[in-house]
Parts: C-alpha cells; sequence; structure tokens
C-alpha cells in the first residue's frame, strides 16, 4: 500500500478557493474517484464532488486531473506520475458551485434551442420504418454520448474565449449532427447551426476528440461535416446549380 | 420557503420516471420532475444488454403469450400476473414508439430492430443497441422530454411525501447546491426512484439507490411488497478492489460467452433445474448454435435465470474452484475458435465491456477471460400497486419501475427491466394525470405546515447535532456498516440465525443513526445527503431482513441454505410490509393473486 | 442562445496550463516543419530552373503552363507578364495546391496552433483577449477549402501523367522511346500515390463522396467511395505531413539529379 498525495480544489466562489492537500492510501486498481470518496470518508466529509455510476458510464464525475479533463472514475491512479501530488480540480468552462462541482445547467438549456427529431411518415407496411445498418453506423456513434461535457470543458471557444452565447460547444454538435445525420430526419437545422450556433467558431483544434471518454470522434466525423453541410448551403453555388439541375 | 406547484410531480428521472413526465406532460398536466441527479445520468443508463418485447423480428414465433409465459416462470408464479400481462402484450409498442422518438437500435439484415437472446427468454427478444441500451433509452426519452415543457427540478431529493385527508398532496425536498427547501405541491405523485442497491457492499448500484421511494411511500402510508426478492446479478466484476460490483451485462453470455472455473470446467452444466431441463441445450455445441441464432437449438446454460446461475458461481467459489480474486471466469475470447473475425465481432457488440475491462482492469476481453461474481443488482419488491393504474394504497400516490412491486414475482428476467420502465411509466403517468384532472391542487393548509415543518426539522438536525466539526456518529459509517451487515447476512445465500442477527444489526443501526452528525454547512455537501438517505436505507433493509426471515422457502432470487426447496404454502403467499399503527413495521402474509384461466392455460401451454 | 447564470473563471494567462507533458512540441513541431516547407518551396517556387530533368518533372513546377520546357502546355513565358516581376512557371500553378493544404481542415487545426497560438494546445492559455473563428471574416474565406479541392483532384490527373511519362525513356542511342523505371520514377509515383491519399481523404471530398447523404444503403458504388475515402479521412494526417514532406523531396531529387549532384539510378 502506498500513500500518495492530492491537491483538490476547495471553494465555494471562484477566486475565494484554494487547493487543500490531503493524504491517502492507495491500493490496486484504484482510480481517482476512489480516492476522493477515501479522502471525502476519512478527512473531508463536505468534500463535494458529483459522481454516479463508477463505470464511466453516466458523465457525471468530470473534472481535471493534472490539467487533463477527465472522468476521474475512469483515470486509474496507477497511470499518474507518482513524483507529484495529483492536482484535481473543477472544469473551468462552467460556473463553480463547491469545490469539484460546476453549475452545467448551461448545456441543458442549449439543448432545447436544438429542434428535435422528426421522422418521415412511417413507410414500411407494419406502419414503422426500415433502416439499414450502414445507414445508422455513424449516427450510433454519436448516441455514445454520455453527456459528461468534457469536450464543452476543454474546448477553448467556451473555456478562454466564454462564447457560451453564440456557440453550443462540441457536444452539441454531435447532438445535432446526430440528428442531422439520422436517416428518418426531416428537420433542417443548418441554419441554425450556421448562425447561432455557432459551427464557424470551430477551429478544429480536435481537444473535443482527445478528451472524449466514449471516444467519439467528434472533430472529424461530427463537427466538420456539419460545416461541409453548411458550406453545401451557403458557400458552394456550383453545388446548389448543379441541385437546381438536377432538381434535387 | 420556496413552493413549486405541479398537477403531477414525478420523482425520478430514469426510465420510468422519464415516461411518466412525458405521458402525463402529454396528457396536458403540468408536470414536475425532481432527479437527485443530473437529467439523463439515472441508473437507467447502466443497462446494457436490451429491452424485452416481443417484436418477432428475429424470430416470428414470439409473441406476448410466450413473453408473457417466460415473465411468469422466471418470476416463479408470484407474479402479478394482471402486470405482467399488460407488460408482454405493450412492450413492442412502447419499444415502437422509442424508435419514432430518434432512438437508433441495432437492425436485421432486413432492417428492423435487432433482437438477441437472454436468460430466461425462449426467443431473441432483447431490442438493443450494442451494450448500452440503457444510454440509448434515456437519451431518447430526455430529449424528447424537454421539448414538452416539463419543468426539470436536477439535484433535488425528496425527504418526505405530504399526505392530507388521506391522499398524497406534495412533496418536500431539498438542493444539493445550496441546500434550500422546497415544497413541491402537486395533485399526484408518481415515484420512479429506483432500487436499494445501496445497501449492499458489492453493487452495482450508484449512490442514489438508497430505496428514497419505497422509504417514501412506506411512511405516506402505502404497502411495500416481495422485499425479500433482493436480485444478485451473477456477474459483476470482482478485480481490482475498487471496481467491484460493476456490471458485466448478460449480453456477454448471450453472445457466447461461458463460465468456467479455475479447472477450466464449463460447471454450468452440473446443476439445470428441471424446470428448465427441456429448453436447456444438451452440450457446448448446441448451446454455440443458440447464441450464433440457430433457430432449433436451445440455450446453454449460462443463460438460465439469474438467481440460479450466481448460486451456481457462489457455489464454486465456496467449494474452492474460484478465481485468484473470488470470481469464475467469464471467457467470451473463446469464440476465436469459431469466429474469424472473433476479435473486432466482441468489439462492435459489446464495445462498452470492452473498454470496461481495458481501461478498469488492463484486461482485453477479446484475448482473455474476464473475472467475475455476484453483485447486488435489483429488487424485484417494491410499492404493492394496482397493476393496471399503477396507483398505491394511497390515492394520489403511484409508482413505477423498480420501486413498485409485483410484475417480476421472485426473480427478473433480463432485459425485463427497461421494458417495465416504459410500460408502467406511461401507465403511471397516464393515470397520474388522469387522477390529477379529477383532484384540483388546493392551498396551503394546517396538515401542509405541519409535515413541512417536521420535515424541515428532521433534514436540519444532523447539521445541528455536530458538536465542533461532526465528531458525533458519521454518516459515511454507517452507511459502510450497513452495507457489509447487509452483505454478510442478507445476501444471496439466507438462513434464519443469520437473518436473525442481521435484523438485529439493521435494528442497532438505526438507533445509532438517529444520532448521526454531519460537519460543513447545507451547500453541497456529502456527508449530510448521505445522512439524509440513511433512514431510508435502514428502513428498506429492515424490511427486506424480516420479509427474508419469515419466507421459510427457497425460491427465485430468495434463497434460504436452511429451506432449500419451494413450499406450496409460500408458492401462494405474498408478504406485504407496512407501517403500523404504533409506528413500528408489520409484516403480513396474504394470498397471491392468481392469473385468470386464459391467463393460467397460457402457462400451462409453456411450461 | 442562453446565456451561463454564474460567474466563469477568468481567462487564463498565455501559456498558462497545469498540464505536465511537454505540450508545446506538437505545435512547435508544427511550426519548424511548416516553417521549413514554406521556405523551400517559395525558393524552389523562383528558381525557374533544374525542374526537370529528362522524362521527369518536379511537381512543383507542374504542369508547366508556360515556359521553356518541353513539358509547357502552352510555349513560353507569356509577353504580357511584368518585366518588374520575377518570373517561374512555377508561380502561375503553385497557388492552388498551396490553398488546398492552407484551406485543409487538418492543416487548419495545426497551424491556428503552431502559428496564431488560438490556443496553443488544448488547455492552455492563449494570448487573444478576442476570438472571432471561422466565423467571420477573414477566416469565413476558409469555406472556399471545396474549390480547391476541385483543383487538386485534376492536379492528381496531371501528376499522374507525369508519373506515367517518368516510365518513358528516351534512348539517347535511338531517339526512341521506351519503357522504363528509375528511381526517379517510383519517387514521382509514391508523390502521386501519398497526394491521392491525402486528397482523396480530405473531408470535402468524403463529404461529396457520400457524406452528404443520410441514406447511402442501395447505392453500392457510393457507399464504396464514402468508406474508401471514410479510410483515408482517418489518416488524413499522416498522408498530410507525408504527401508534404515527399512533394519537397521529389522537388529536391528532381533538381540535384538536374544539377548533376545526384545520379538517376536506372532499375528497369
Amino acid at each position: 500500500m502506498a500513500s500518495r498525495t492530492f491537491r483538490i480544489w476547495r471553494g465555494e466562489q471562484e477566486g475565494e478557493g484554494g487547493f487543500a492537500e490531503y493524504t491517502t492510501d492507495i491500493t490496486e486498481g484504484m482510480v481517482v474517484l476512489d480516492a476522493v470518496h477515501q479522502i471525502q470518508a476519512e478527512s473531508a466529509g463536505d468534500l463535494a464532488v458529483r459522481w454516479n455510476c463508477k463505470a464511466g458510464k453516466c458523465g457525471s464525475c468530470s473534472a481535471e486531473v493534472n490539467g487533463n479533463p477527465r472522468l476521474m472514475c475512469m483515470t486509474r491512479m496507477s497511470d499518474l506520475p507518482e513524483d507529484r501530488p495529483v492536482t484535481i480540480e473543477p472544469m473551468r468552462t462552467f460556473p463553480l458551485l463547491k469545490d469539484l462541482v460546476t453549475d452545467v445547467s448551461w448545456n441543458f438549456e442549449v439543448k432545447k434551442r436544438i429542434r428535435k427529431f422528426k421522422p418521415r411518415e412511417p413507410d414500411a407496411e407494419d406502419g414503422t420504418w426500415r433502416m439499414a445498418q450502414v445507414d445508422v453506423d455513424r449516427v450510433q456513434e454519436f448516441r455514445k454520448c454520455i453527456e459528461c461535457f468534457l469536450c464543452q470543458d476543454v474546448c477553448h471557444v467556451l473555456r478562454d474565449s466564454h462564447k457560451h452565447d453564440e456557440f453550443i460547444g462540441p457536444r452539441f454538435f454531435v447532438h445535432a449532427a446526430a440528428l442531422e445525420m439520422h436517416p428518418l430526419d426531416t428537420e433542417d437545422r443548418l441554419e441554425e447551426l450556421k448562425e447561432a450556433q455557432g459551427v464557424g467558431y470551430c477551429n478544429i483544434t480536435k481537444c473535443c476528440t482527445k478528451v472524449c471518454p466514449e471516444h467519439i470522434t467528434i472533430t472529424d466525423n461530427a463537427i466538420i461535416p456539419l460545416k461541409e453541410r453548411v458550406v453545401d448551403r451557403f458557400y458552394d453555388p456550383v453545388r446548389n446549380l448543379f441541385r437546381i439541375i438536377g432538381g434535387r | 420557503m420556496q413552493v413549486a406547484e405541479h398537477d403531477v410531480l414525478v420523482i425520478g428521472a430514469g426510465g420510468a420516471g422519464l415516461r411518466a413526465a412525458i405521458e402525463a406532460s402529454a396528457a396536458g398536466a403540468s408536470v414536475g420532475l425532481v432527479t437527485k441527479s443530473l437529467l439523463g445520468k439515472a441508473h437507467t443508463v447502466m443497462a446494457e444488454g436490451g429491452i424485452a418485447a416481443a417484436l418477432a423480428n428475429v424470430d416470428g414465433r414470439d409473441d406476448w403469450r410466450t413473453h408473457f409465459a417466460d415473465t411468469m416462470r422466471g418470476g416463479q408464479y408470484v407474479n402479478n400476473p394482471t402486470m405482467a400481462e399488460l407488460h408482454a402484450k405493450e412492450s413492442p409498442d412502447r419499444v415502437r414508439e422509442l424508435e419514432a422518438w430518434g432512438a437508433v437500435f441495432d437492425r436485421t439484415n432486413d432492417q428492423k430492430i435487432l433482437q438477441r437472446n437472454f436468460g430466461g427468454h425462449k426467443y431473441p427478444r432483447l431490442a438493443h443497441v450494442g451494450d448500452r441500451t440503457g444510454l440509448e433509452m434515456i437519451r431518447t426519452l430526455q430529449d424528447h422530454g424537454i421539448h414538452l415543457g416539463i419543468d426539470v427540478h436536477m439535484e433535488w431529493t425528496v425527504t418526505r411525501l405530504i399526505v392530507d385527508g388521506g391522499r398524497v398532496v406534495g412533496a418536500f425536498g431539498y438542493d444539493r447546491e445550496k441546500g434550500r427547501f422546497q415544497l413541491f405541491r402537486a395533485s399526484a405523485v408518481v415515484l420512479a426512484t429506483g432500487g436499494i442497491g445501496r445497501a449492499y457492499r458489492i453493487t452495482s448500484n450508484s449512490w442514489e439507490y438508497t430505496g428514497d421511494g419505497h422509504a417514501l411511500a412506506y411512511e405516506a402510508g402505502a404497502e411495500l411488497i416481495d422485499m425479500e426478492y433482493v436480485q444478485f446479478h451473477p456477474t459483476g466484476m470482482v478485480w481490482p478492489p475498487s471496481v467491484r460490483g460493476i456490471l458485466v451485462t448478460e449480453g456477454v453470455r448471450g453472445e457466447g460467452g461461458v463460465l468456467r472455473n479455475s479447472e477450466g470446467q464449463r460447471f454450468m452444466f452440473d446443476d439445470i433445474p428441471d424446470l428448465y431441463r427441456g429448453s436447456t441445450a444438451a452440450d457446448p455445441e448446441e448451446g454455440w448454435r443458440y447464441t450464433q441464432g440457430d433457430k432449433e437449438a436451445r440455450r446453454p446454460p449460462e443463460l438460465l435465470t439469474r438467481d440460479h446461475v450466481a448460486r451456481c458461481i457462489v457455489r464454486e467459489i465456496k467449494e474452492g474452484r474460484g478465481s485468484p480474486h473470488g470470481g469464475v471466469f467469464l471467457d467470451i475470447s473463446w469464440i476465436r475458435e469459431k469466429l474469424k473475425d472473433s476479435e473486432a465481432h466482441i468489439r462492435r457488440k459489446l464495445p462498452s465491456m470492452y473498454h470496461q475491462f481495458k481501461e478498469l482492469a488492463g484486461i482485453d476481453i477479446t484475448s482473455e477471460a474476464m473475472e467475475v461474481g455476484p453483485t447486488t443488482h435489483y429488487v424485484m419488491g417494491g410499492v404493492r400497486v394496482d397493476g393496471e393504474t399503477q396507483m398505491s394504497r394511497v390515492p394520489g400516490l403511484f409508482a413505477a419501475g423498480e420501486c413498485a412491486g409485483g410484475l417480476h414475482g421472485a426473480n427478473r428476467l433480463g432485459g425485463n427491466s427497461l421494458s417495465d420502465l416504459l410500460v408502467f411509466g406511461k401507465r403511471a403517468g397516464e393515470h397520474a394525470a388522469m387522477f390529477a384532472g379529477a383532484h384540483p391542487r388546493d392551498g396551503a393548509s394546517g396538515a401542509e405546515n405541519e409535515q413541512v415543518e417536521a420535515a424541515t426539522r428532521d433534514a436540519l438536525a444532523p447539521l445541528e447535532r455536530q458538536d465542533g466539526g461532526g465528531n458525533g456518529v458519521g454518516s459515511y459509517a454507517i452507511q459502510s456498516e450497513l452495507q457489509d451487515l447487509m452483505q454478510a447476512k442478507v445476501g444471496i445465500v439466507r438462513s434464519q440465525a443469520e437473518l436473525e442477527s442481521g435484523l438485529e444489526g439493521v435494528l442497532a443501526l438505526k438507533e445509532r443513526a438517529e444520532s448521526v452528525s454531519v460537519a460543513g454547512n447545507r451547500a453541497y455537501n456529502p456527508g449530510w445527503h448521505t445522512a439524509l438517505d440513511l433512514p431510508n436505507l435502514l428502513l428498506v433493509s429492515e424490511a427486506v431482513a424480516r420479509a427474508a426471515a419469515l419466507r421459510q422457502e427457497s425460491r427465485g432470487a430468495h434463497f434460504r441454505e436452511d429451506y432449500t426447496g419451494k413450499d406450496e404454502h409460500w408458492g401462494r403467499t405474498t408478504l406485504v410490509v407496512r407501517k403500523g399503527a404504533d409506528g413500528a413495521m408489520e409484516i403480513e402474509e396474504e394470498a397471491v393473486t392468481p392469473p385468470r384461466d386464459e391467463l393460467q392455460q397460457i402457462i400451462e401451454e409453456n411450461r | 442562445m442562453p446565456t451561463v447564470a454564474g460567474a466563469l473563471p477568468e481567462q487564463q494567462g498565455f501559456g498558462v496550463t497545469r498540464r505536465r507533458d511537454n505540450w508545446w512540441v506538437v505545435p512547435a513541431a508544427t511550426f519548424t516543419v511548416l516553417s521549413a516547407f514554406i521556405v523551400y518551396s517559395t525558393w524552389a517556387a523562383f528558381q525557374n530552373a533544374h525542374y526537370e530533368f529528362g522524362n521527369y518533372l518536379s511537381p512543383m513546377y507542374s504542369p508547366v503552363l508556360f515556359g521553356d520546357s518541353h513539358h509547357a502546355w502552352f510555349g513560353g513565358k507569356p509577353s504580357i507578364w511584368p518585366a518588374f516581376l520575377p518570373w517561374s512557371p512555377a508561380l502561375l500553378i503553385l497557388w492552388a495546391p498551396a490553398g488546398f493544404r492552407l484551406t485543409c481542415y487538418y492543416y487548419r487545426g495545426s497551424y491556428y496552433k503552431a502559428f496564431w497560438a488560438s490556443p496553443m494546445n488544448c488547455t492552455v492559455g492563449k494570448p487573444w483577449k478576442t476570438y472571432r473563428g471561422e466565423n467571420s471574416l477573414p477566416l469565413i474565406l476558409q469555406n472556399v477549402h471545396r474549390y480547391f479541392l476541385y483543383l487538386a483532384v485534376a492536379f492528381i490527373g496531371i501528376l499522374s501523367w507525369d508519373a506515367w511519362m517518368a516510365m518513358w525513356f528516351v534512348d539517347p542511342a535511338t531517339g526512341t522511346e521506351q519503357f522504363g523505371v528509375g528511381v526517379g520514377t517510383l519517387v514521382l509515383t509514391t508523390n502521386v500515390i501519398l497526394l491521392g491519399g491525402y486528397t482523396f481523404g480530405c473531408h470535402s471530398f468524403r463529404h461529396l463522396a457520400g457524406g452528404f447523404l443520410n441514406r447511402i444503403s442501395g447505392k453500392p458504388a457510393r457507399q464504396c467511395a464514402y468508406e474508401c475515402s471514410s479510410w483515408l479521412n482517418v489518416r488524413h494526417m499522416k498522408f498530410a505531413w507525408s504527401s508534404l514532406f515527399w512533394v519537397a523531396f521529389s522537388d529536391v531529387y528532381v533538381r540535384l539529379c538536374s544539377m548533376g549532384i545526384w545520379t538517376d539510378y536506372r532499375i528497369l
């Protein structure tokens, strides 16, 4: 059993908190969230941390471990360098509530503004639809999202430039892509994506893809294809011409 | 104090809660949805295998009758037959409805919803999305629901229901963020709070599953049934210690995974119950063919009901044939003998299992066996409700999903939970909206004031008891002791002596819990939250222990080493738990409702 | 769009991060390699010499629209070319592949980090107080990428032709053309393969190949094109760098052979 030191952010308001040091014993296979729980039980009963499933499926325990946005439940202690204390901080992109917990309600508000799924009329004999697996493969990748909001946290457009009013962030481009590319969907979201939702703010750092615990290729498979669809509609007169001639 | 007013208040935002909220809202009721966590984080996301529904997309022979009979057999015939019938009949529509709301299920070659095999289901019946079906379901419901104008109260916990004139008129709760109190006035309340897994040390459940709905209903005067039936899922992770209990989906076995002991033997072939002998494969080869969709083949013994598989695993471990970390081996990698592209196949079919083991245990399941052991997973028992309306004995109080009892009898089949949430979530929402329509809200009343005051006092007590930073009895410590106690004394294999000492232990902890004190203030204070969850956990633990001690037979998930057989008397008996006039828990034997003739005939035909 | 209710943390200062890895290595390497390429290609483009060697033509000069080369399509330097401007046939065409790379989604992501520090790497503070991204001028012009793609596809055709021509050697004794393979043939063929891998894995190409469709089943040709392009797209970064390097190397190879410093060995 080895003892490790943690520097955990404590405080209820930005600027009025600081790092507190805790030491706890680490056993084999432990993840960062286990260590936080142990600290909570041993010496900091009121240390605020959000968590649920502890298996990387609910996306609640997002934080920044040694400066990297991570799910605490999926970060093994053995993968962290032992030479220095482990730093744990709340996500920077959202207002702090307390300790490691941030107010992520903005995300839930943003989602409401994205036009909902609107399927075409059922066209199979039994009153439902037929969909081929190849057509849903792409959408299924996006629907793996567990809404941990780590991609929102790492995106500099939100994190540093605070474009929360004009930019919906990687999570919701993935959401929009899942809807736009759904084989049954008939809704049109392109103009909003270009205007109010700010797809143009993305400058392809791919940081969102790197932090995604579900390994969704956010930038290449969701955001850039959406940018391309926006180009189709708004920036490609030749293709528009073809479309008019082809009657599509 | 803040007051929120809704026609229907839904407590819990997992599959059942969301489905109820959607239905009530669609019926025109104003709906409030209270959730202890953020929206979309509920335990439903952990459901992996699929939604059981007799769509008959993969095997045309399937229909609601077979599903009904499978559910009754799995539940050892003590299920509420009305619920089992409605569930089997309505789940296909509930699944198709999800597709209309944007869910993207895996597809068959003819482009329909794909269905997979699962324990206890005669035909491939589980509509699924890889091994993340629960996530797909909750996200679909969530994304559909947010456009309906439902008021979502995120990170709020209800600690008490307000009862006036014999019916439920609201609820009292606090928010995690600041510890503010709020009164929720409502004409009807739907409980959809899930299970009680946190009463045990090894569990697949998250911190939320503290039996809140069970306890709220009990305190409000409703009855609990079947509390002795706690399902231990046969395959949870056992190593490393910190992830012990995390679920390994039954889908692994559905895709061809086999259980072996340390001697490399497929021990499940050694003990096949009579009830299932005719429908179980004669040899490994037939079992393999079954998992690959051969309609002539019978299912491998790994896909027997969960209670049975869990007990066989316990036996292997007890008799010294366990794996190094105290489990048995679950191996899917062997299918490379059968399939060319087994590695990619496993990763496509079981993506989250692959990542879970890779990232948490450093094991590559495409080339190595997993170590698994039983984990507390589900409680069949719950609030006794009317099979059609989901209303409890208390007018205006409804329950759906895991916190309601009856559908699953003595043991739930895999996949029947997600369909339960949808079918009865919808029914609860529908009937709650109807009830609310007939019972307009009254304003404040004396009874309400009194109960709100009492609830406030109770909620603040642990903070006010603190003496210089919570040096008294810690909430974490009591919870931890309770978990060890329940695991040891009221676990998979039970006996009279252990159950009785377990009950004594629970009662002792209950007394100590009355002097719990916590440090810190009301803002996002997990120590305080744990203290407020404790009474609920202790209450359901007491109910489980009492009912288990009373039922002197083995049936479904309830296994007694001192009464290993089934008993005719107990087979006709349901145990009902309620709060007595003196405030103490009382427990009563009642006759099980027999299925009506038509249903009985279906059961006989499918024996 | 909804606004955030509470106060957000202040923007981190330039270079501030709690990361402990060598996060600056990748942007520094990008900066160095891209700068080196720009310097070299600019220098090479202005040389107007040593861009061909027998049947080999440097990809940086292809196609030679006007020029004193037997590869020239339309004859010598156009008379309207202003005298005060330096002349090189590369200047007429190099803007197209340069524009393709400049507006490429992958390169955009890399050079915004390496050259603009916007930001230099994930979770590292950036020096800018305002940010407009590709939402308005000038960077909104990046959407022209698709037009450069059309040109880039044409270049693949031309460079393939060059590679084909690099297989036909004039026998100095008889003056007839005969099939052969030299090291230069392999260099130019590799070049067109890498460039093809880069171009056909382009995000715009992938979109046009089938990405714009929501239902691709029942269209086998489209499905195949989309899947192939997707396969390349996953490797877009690798093709971007290897083809960049190889274009420069091809030019170096032809140049040094032409200058007589390297000898082109015949294999066949």
